[in-house]
């Protein structure tokens, strides 16, 4: 076992770092209060190679691992959280099924576009009446000749404004519960597709989340991915790699807080000492790095599960959990630990703490994730 | 335009050392080396006329084993090679030391059309060097680039003055030192971090040693630098105020101007 990043890595996490804090630092604030998508930042995540981290260079990728692409997230996250989750959607949600389990044509067609940051890409699971409950789902795909006819309604799709390219979870057999769902690749160009009500939340402000509405849409057959009934199989393969971009994101978010917390301790004086000297605040900071490190720890291990071709179904359960919970701990005493300060929008924490809530709640709530490491518990 | 050479330092990332007010003595812990920043901007402009005319860039630097690393970031970012100048005889050196070193590699990789260096280095700061490099190989010289436009086997070198500009004709080969404003780095791209730290990184490394340079050791080092530091200290910053009186502010005003020009401010 070795703790050690090696010399690529370190390049990765510093160039990740560089453009966090010199190109998506600056207007942060202010593009969470007007909701505003940073697109530059996400084309230059693609232009450096960062979204196709984890995937071939025949399709467009960087030729890493998930260990790094974790690593870049991170970095990106420790500043802004909004562009992490719409960085990870577009690599593991959308890229994954068909990086993973798409045809030599499907993954030729529809991953360079996305990986190289001039498209982003979505994934449509939810629906008002299926959210942690998959088999809920009833957009429908039904057989007509050469193509399927897609009608249905997604909610909560992460990038569903912006995106040229979804993922898609649809019923193609209503006999059935989850067997009867299907994954397929819709193109935002396809007649009949059209974006609802776009959601104004409380955090992650400045990416883009919406409803998805299919009417009608022909979609090629060559665009279903793996067999009909697959699609519920697909989506869980999926959130496992996604789980671990919003652990990353979390975790960057956790990061990025104690680290403005750890500098305003230092800076800021009352009762004639800098506020690091009560010993209930550094202690409380001495926490909070021992509970980074240990959810850190968790992460890269779910990460190194993947790249090594293990399963990584419960760790990235486990890391999910971990480090959702630790970035509304570590923002929430941040805030408490900036006094009035830390309400206040410029200073960031406040951002933070609102920026932490989502992570507990998609990609699976944190229930849902101790339902995943519980089913294995027993048997 | 056939093949740049560009000079890189690596130094601490000096605005993040701390100083102990006390005793006047650097804090070092945890403090990163990192390439120097105004040879980011040398490096970039190698690198337009590399994506522009094709040419080979070779960066060259000259320090301890790790100072590899800012070789391998100039190849993520683009560059062709690296060269790294080591040699135990060479601790100590002073700029001139420095630049001979550097002279004496670049006159063994040879066929350059342009030699860039940065403005100054963050650490030491002295901007001597590119310029004395130019001198050991007896080449023309522009210092503060801010512009350059290629023309055949011409130059149109703008350079930067404290007041103005000159706009100058030269040809190659040539040494230049480039200013921030002549460009905005480029960042490495995943394809170039490949290039550099995968499994064939290391033969785009080369390693030079005094004697591959036939380098005398007693013209580098401690013993071949005239410049010796004897001791150093802190820059004692005091502020004093003084009040101005008087009964209008026209008058107020002007007893602040003429105090102004006293003090040779204005
Ligand atoms: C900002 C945002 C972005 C999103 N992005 C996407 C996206 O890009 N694509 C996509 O498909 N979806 C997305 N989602 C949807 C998200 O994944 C779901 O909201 C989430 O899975 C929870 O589903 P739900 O909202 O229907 O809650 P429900 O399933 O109704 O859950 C309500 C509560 O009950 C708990 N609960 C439910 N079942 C159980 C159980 N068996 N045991 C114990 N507790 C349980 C849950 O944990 C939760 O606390 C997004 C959501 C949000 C808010
Ligand atoms: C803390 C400290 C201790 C020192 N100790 C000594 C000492 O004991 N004895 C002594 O004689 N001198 C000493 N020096 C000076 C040291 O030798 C100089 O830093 C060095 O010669 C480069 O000069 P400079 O930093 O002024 O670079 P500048 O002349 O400001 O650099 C201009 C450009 O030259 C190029 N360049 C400079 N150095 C290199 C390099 N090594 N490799 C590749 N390109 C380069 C870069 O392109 C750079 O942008 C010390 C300096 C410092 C900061």
């Amino acid at each position: 076992m070795n703790f050690e990043f090696n010399e690529k890595q370190k390049m990765i996490i510093k160039n990740a770092r560089d453009l966090a804090e010199n190109y998506l630092l600056p207007g942060v604030i202010e593009r969470d209060e007007t909701s505003t998508f940073p697109m530059d930042g996400y084309k230059k995540l693609g232009q450096l190679g960062f979204i196709g981290l984890p995937y071939s260079s025949e399709y467009g990728g960087s030729d890493a691992g998930y260990l790094e692409y974790v690593l870049a997230v991170e970095e990106i996250a420790k500043v802004d959280a909004s562009l992490a989750i719409a960085y990870s959607v577009a690599t593991s949600l959308y890229g994954g099924p068909i990086a993973d389990y798409g045809t030599e044509e499907q993954k030729k067609k529809y991953l360079p576009p996305v990986l190289s940051g001039d498209s982003l890409g979505a994934f449509n699971l939810t629906e008002p009446n299926a959210g942690s409950d998959a088999a809920g789902v009833i957009t429908r795909a039904e057989k007509k000749g050469d193509h399927y006819l897609l009608n249905g309604l997604k909610c909560f799709s992460t990038n569903g404004p912006l995106a040229d390219y979804f993922f898609v979870v649809a019923s193609t057999d209503s006999e059935q519960k989850t067997r009867g769902l299907s994954g397929f690749i819709v193109e935002k160009s396809f007649p009949g597709v059209t974006i609802g009500k776009v959601d104004n939340k409380m955090g992650i402000r400045s990416a883009q989340v919406s409803e998805v509405i299919f009417n009608d849409v022909m979609v090629p057959e060559e665009n279903l991915i793996l067999e009909e009934g697959k699609g519920f199989f697909l989506a869980m393969k999926a959130l496992d790699g996604g789980r671990m971009g919003v652990a990353a994101q979390a975790l960057g978010i956790a990061e990025g807080a104690y680290e403005l917390a750890r500098k305003y301790l230092m800076e800021r004086e009352q009762f004639g000492k800098p506020l690091y000297r009560n010993q209930y605040l550094s202690f409380k900071m001495a926490e909070l790095n021992i509970k980074i490190e240990q959810a850190k720890l968790l992460l890269y291990k779910a990460a190194c599960d993947k790249d090594a071709g293990r399963s990584y179904t419960t760790s990235a359960a486990k890391a999910k959990y971990a480090c959702t919970n630790l970035a509304m701990e570590v923002t929430t005493e941040a805030v408490q630990m900036h006094g009035g300060n830390g309400y206040m929008r410029e200073y960031h924490v406040e951002r933070m703490m609102r920026d932490a809530k989502i992570t507990q709640i998609y990609e699976g709530t944190n229930e849902i994730q101790k339902l995943i490491v519980s089913g294995g518990l027993f048997r | 335009m056939r093949r740049i050479i560009v000079c890189i330092k690596q130094v601490p990332e000096t605005d993040k050392i701390g100083i102990k007010q006390e005793k006047g003595t650097l804090i070092r812990e945890n403090i990163e080396n990192i390439m120097n920043p105004y040879d980011k901007n040398a490096l970039e402009e190698a690198l337009i006329i590399k994506d522009k005319f094709d040419a080979e860039v070779i960066v060259i630097t000259m320090g301890p084993p790790q100072a590899v690393d800012v070789l391998k970031e100039a190849i993520s970012m683009g560059a062709d090679e690296g060269v790294l100048i080591n040699d135990e005889a060479f601790s100590g050196s002073d700029t001139l030391a420095t630049s001979k070193v550097l002279a004496a590699a670049i006159n063994k990789i040879a066929d350059y059309s342009i030699i860039f260096c940065g403005q100054k280095a963050i650490d030491g700061g002295t901007a001597q060097v590119g310029p004395q490099i130019a001198e050991l190989l007896n080449l023309p010289q522009v210092t503060n680039v801010k512009d350059i436009k290629i023309k055949g086997n011409k130059l149109e070198i703008v350079k930067a003055t404290e007041d103005g500009a000159y706009l100058l004709e030269t040809e190659t080969p040539i040494l230049l030192t480039t200013t921030t404003e002549i460009n905005n780095p480029r960042s490495p791209t995943m394809m170039g971090i490949n290039k550099a730290y995968g499994e064939n990184g290391n033969k785009r490394i080369s390693i030079l040693s005094g004697k591959d340079l036939n380098i005398n050791p007693k013209e580098v080092g401690l013993e071949g630098s005239p410049t010796n530091i004897y001791d150093f200290c802190m820059s004692k910053k005091s502020k004093t105020s003084e009040m101005i009186e008087g009964n209008k502010a026209k008058e107020k005003a002007s007893i602040l101007i003429n105090k102004l020009s006293e003090l040779n401010y204005i």
